[in-house]
């Protein structure tokens, strides 16, 4: 069990932590038609939808309330219900996100009963869910603000009732934060191998999986999860909950609506995915298709070819906690040895965490730690590039954000399939970083080198046009 | 901030805006507003000043999406992309302990990184719980012996052009005429050549684009006091006040801290840009004009000549591929006519710019150089961009980042020129930049090869089309 280090610093140096304003977004944008709007000071919006926009490589729809001087000391109110009306009137949502952030959480926002206020002021616009959330900035990360409006989106969508199994083939996926689209994508197609069809929550594999459409331009998401399959949830045979942090928003499914559910701490690694897929047999009766089998023996063999350049290797880990979580669980299974473990808030999985310590804090905390560890290679977010330069070790980017590498957002990291990749692409940057031996003169030796130049001479006066 | 303070910052007499109606610093709508917070603002505009611990004081939102976010770049420290923030907790909100935390994270930030000296980012929480930062620096200065600058720019005070603003009088109130310049190096001095030293306001070295423009400078004799901020050193801000001249580059944003350079110790001023050959040449001939030098003068024209000829030359085969190619600018401000220029100079021809953001005389200029077919385009949403995009049949939209993802759907050739781009346009030999670049998307086969339908599409199409426009 993994000793957690509370952060005892004033300063967060290169922090690690995205806010839980962001992770609230993020499952709005994985409803269909939705749009996400925070309560807070524009910039709140601004700077995450530069973060999404970056990281997806993809138009991100982010409204804001827009509190200024005068709303913020007399009363923001008024912004909230006529920033519903306008988001409304414009862009016929087919639901609304409202997080609060820090700023309206200070000033001590009702978030619910302005909710209620917008529809008895505005009955015209009934029909379009909002879905309020508290998430102030000061508490949590991107993966907890994400939970809580998972839950929230449970709390309002999802009607009360005893139907569970009556669309025998539906299976809920709760899809967690560590999940990308690609993830999703592929854990739909294991479900659908089954012959189940899946109902996952939310899923940004539909609106930020990065494809041209014929739709150019439109203030909502295009693509997700639908508002009505939300409200069917109850009529699944079984709910599949993708990550430790969701297990809270689980409780809630659950109890409204009676539907027997199968938790899933991570999958990558060979014992995460069989267990996945043990139960997908449980719940299909189905035998695992020979596609997947094969899947699976492939994985076998990755996993003999790469242990030479993976095992003893010296790990450096940055995550939120779900992804450190399995990172650190995918590392251990091929004889790696976790030496520094950051995470930027606390949470429950953190204490199963493989490795020694984990600390609550920043890549200043990673560096720190992996520099008087000797760490081989760090998995983190394109923040640590600047960390690992320094470190002089080769960096895998994962988490969030990924503004330096095209397709970031979309790679397969789960399954046998996205964990053979996984391990290849670690053990291609153990070979490459190898370092030669230093080379040693004796002293004996007269000829101290010579003249000989390391590099061609430059005879080009002037580099060409092109 | 007190409402008297920013309404006074508010009122810029340098800027032509001034006179009419605020528009760009209207009230922003709740449910329709784009762009960023004051905060945002004051971040980028003193960023780029590298020696510096840039601290922001708040909860993660404000640093934690915003942090080594910017183009800009250093010749020589780098602590600038160091993120650094208070990342205040729910305790420190509920305890009142914002003050404690941003003291002690300041003498944190000194111990371990030294800076030359500390920038405190104020931001909306401790705003609103009634941090006094001011004092807190003031304190934690004493106490560590370094400069530390409050900058309080909570981002409900108002919008990015605010905070920019705001950065401009902090700059002024607390950095400039601190410390005296260096004497220029005795194996620097050339006969014939009277050293002038010079200031650049609102220039931010995006992709190190200003090193095509600086060896200028030295050759004809010009020492460069101070670039607010791109590739700057706080000691060069703290001697600001002792230029011959300062240049207001592209941005009206720092106008503020030209005008009071002005007043306060008479340093004249112009605006002008280093985009594009005829903008360049310009900008020199301004500076021999202001400085009053007539050897500077004929050492400039000598300059132009030399420089205008090679360009001009290494630009030819470029100019072949794009001739006749037709442009859609969408950008703010300045940059709405400033660019054109550059454009021109390759011999695309713009047919729309955007001037949502442009003052009156943008527009003035605009015409005198476009001619009055130009479209001027007010509305910047995608839908509208997207319109005339197709009504004037451009090849291209160049515009900022955030509009990228705006034509790459709509499978429209794109360059990006705002702050986060990776290249650099600035100055005579970064126009060959530019035509690469521009050529590089224009001719792209992918554009070709996404438009074509796909083999089986003759077949009745299963889905709904969301849209009949193609």
């Amino acid at each position: 069990m993994a000793e957690i280090l509370k952060r005892n610093k004033a300063l967060s140096v290169n922090p690690l932590k995205a806010s839980q304003p962001m992770g609230a977004s993020l499952a709005f944008l994985g409803i269909n038609r939705a749009i996400p709007m925070l309560h807070g000071s524009q910039g709140c919006s601004a700077f995450g939808k530069v973060f999404f926009v970056r990281h997806f490589r993809e138009p991100i729809p982010l409204q804001t309330t827009a509190m200024d001087q005068v709303s913020t000391v007399m009363n923001a109110d008024e912004n909230v219900i006529e920033g519903l009306k306008a988001v409304a009137e414009k862009s016929s949502p087919a639901l609304i996100g409202l997080p609060t952030t820090g700023l309206s959480e200070t000033q001590g926002t009702d978030i619910k009963r302005l909710v209620k206020d917008f529809y008895s002021k505005y009955p015209e616009y009934a029909h379009i869910p909002v879905v309020p959330v508290n998430t102030p900035d000061y508490t949590g990360c991107l993966e907890s603000g994400y939970t809580l409006a998972v839950k929230a989106m449970l709390e309002v969508l999802v009607p009360r009732s005893a139907q569970a199994g009556r669309r025998h083939k539906q299976v809920n996926v709760l899809a967690g934060s560590f999940l990308t689209p690609g993830d999703i994508e592929h854990v739909r197609e294991l479900i659908e191998a089954f012959g189940l069809r899946p109902l996952v929550l939310p899923d940004i594999a539909d609106s930020l999986d990065g494809h041209l459409s014929k739709m150019d331009t439109s203030p909502v998401t295009l693509g997700g999860t639908t508002v009505s399959e939300i409200s069917a949830m109850g009529d699944s045979i079984a709910t599949l909950v993708l990550g430790n942090s969701l297990f809270d928003a689980a409780d809630v499914l659950k109890e409204r609506t009676c539907v027997p559910d199968y938790r899933f701490d991570c999958l990558m690694g060979l014992d995460a995915v069989d267990s996945f897929v043990a139960t997908l047999v449980k719940i299909s009766g189905n035998p695992v298709p020979l596609k997947i089998e094969r899947q699976r023996a492939q994985l076998q063999d990755a996993m003999v070819d790469s242990h030479f350049m993976l095992g003893f290797a010296r790990v450096a880990i940055a995550a939120d906690p779900d992804l450190l979580f399995g990172f650190s669980q995918l590392v251990s299974e091929m004889g790696c040895e976790v030496v520094a473990a950051v995470a930027p808030a606390r949470a429950n999985i953190l204490q199963s965490v493989c490795a020694v310590q984990v600390a609550i804090g920043d890549l200043e905390d990673l560096e720190i730690a992996a520099r008087t560890r000797g760490a081989q290679l760090v998995i983190s977010n394109s923040h640590a590039a600047e960390t690992a330069r320094r470190l002089e070790i080769p960096l895998l980017r994962a988490g969030f954000p990924q503004y330096d590498l095209i397709g970031g957002y979309q790679r397969l990291w789960i399954g046998y399939k996205g964990t053979r990749q996984t391990l290849f692409d670690l053990a291609n940057m153990m070979v490459e970083s190898h370092h030669e031996a230093e080379p040693y003169v004796s002293v004996y030796r007269r000829d101290k080198g010579n003249a000989a130049r390391a590099f061609p001479r430059n005879n080009v006066a002037e580099a060409p046009v092109f | 901030m007190q409402a008297r303070d920013i309404a006074e910052l508010l009122n810029e007499p340098a800027c032509t805006h001034n006179t009419k109606s605020k528009s760009g610093c209207a009230r922003p709508k709740p449910g329709s507003t784009a762009g960023g917070c004051a905060f945002d603002g004051a971040q980028i505009a003193l960023l780029p000043i590298a020696d510096v611990a840039h601290i922001v004081h708040g909860p993660i939102a404000c640093a934690g999406s915003s942090w080594d976010n910017r183009g800009t770049r250093s010749s020589g420290p780098t602590l600038y992309r160091i993120g650094m923030t208070t990342d205040l907790t729910e305790q420190d909100v509920i305890m009142g302990r914002g003050e404690k935390r941003l003291f002690h994270a300041i003498k944190q930030a000194v111990n371990s990184y030294s800076p030359a000296a500390v920038f405190v980012y104020n931001t909306c929480v401790p705003a609103l719980t009634g941090d006094d930062i001011s004092a807190v620096c003031k304190a934690a200065s004493e106490k560590c012996g370094v400069p530390v600058v409050p900058v309080d720019c909570a981002g409900f005070y108002g919008t990015k052009n605010l905070g920019n603003r705001i950065a401009g009088e902090a700059m002024f109130k607390y950095v400039v005429g601190t410390a005296e310049p260096l004497p220029v190096p005795l194996e620097a001095q050339r006969p014939g050549i009277t050293v002038h030293d010079v200031n650049l306001i609102g220039e931010y070295n995006i992709a190190g684009e200003f090193w095509n423009v600086l060896p200028l400078f030295d050759e004809l004799g010009l020492r460069i006091l101070c670039t607010l901020s791109g590739d700057a050193r706080f000691h060069d801000v703290q001697t600001m006040h002792r230029a011959e001249t300062s240049m207001v580059v592209c941005a009206k944003a720092l106008l503020n801290v030209a005008r009071r350079l002005q007043t306060d110790y008479q340093i004249p001023f112009f605006e002008g840009s280093f985009y594009g050959v005829t903008d360049t040449s310009q900008a020199f001939r301004d500076f021999a004009r202001l400085l009053n030098d007539p050897l500077l003068s004929v050492r400039v024209e000598a300059m132009i000549a030399r420089e205008e000829a090679k360009i001009n030359q290494a630009l030819d085969p470029w100019r072949e591929k794009l001739k006749g190619r037709r442009v859609l600018l969408y950008t703010g401000g300045v940059k709405s006519w400033s660019i054109v220029s550059a454009l021109q100079d390759l011999g695309l021809e713009v047919v729309a710019t955007g001037t949502s953001k442009s003052t009156e005389e943008d527009k003035q200029r605009i015409r005198e150089i476009m001619g009055d077919k130009t479209k001027m385009i007010t509305d910047g949403s995608p839908r509208a961009l997207l319109g005339v995009v197709r009504e004037y049949q451009a090849d291209i939209l160049i515009a900022g980042g955030r509009n990228m993802y705006t034509a790459l759907k709509a499978k429209i050739p794109f360059l990006d020129i705002n702050q986060e781009r990776e290249f650099g346009y600035e100055g005579y030999s970064g126009m060959t930049e530019l035509a690469r670049q521009l050529a590089l998307t224009l001719q792209s086969p992918v554009w070709q090869a996404v438009r074509r339908p796909a083999p089986w599409a003759k077949l009745p199409a299963a889905g709904i089309e969301l849209t009949g426009d193609e």
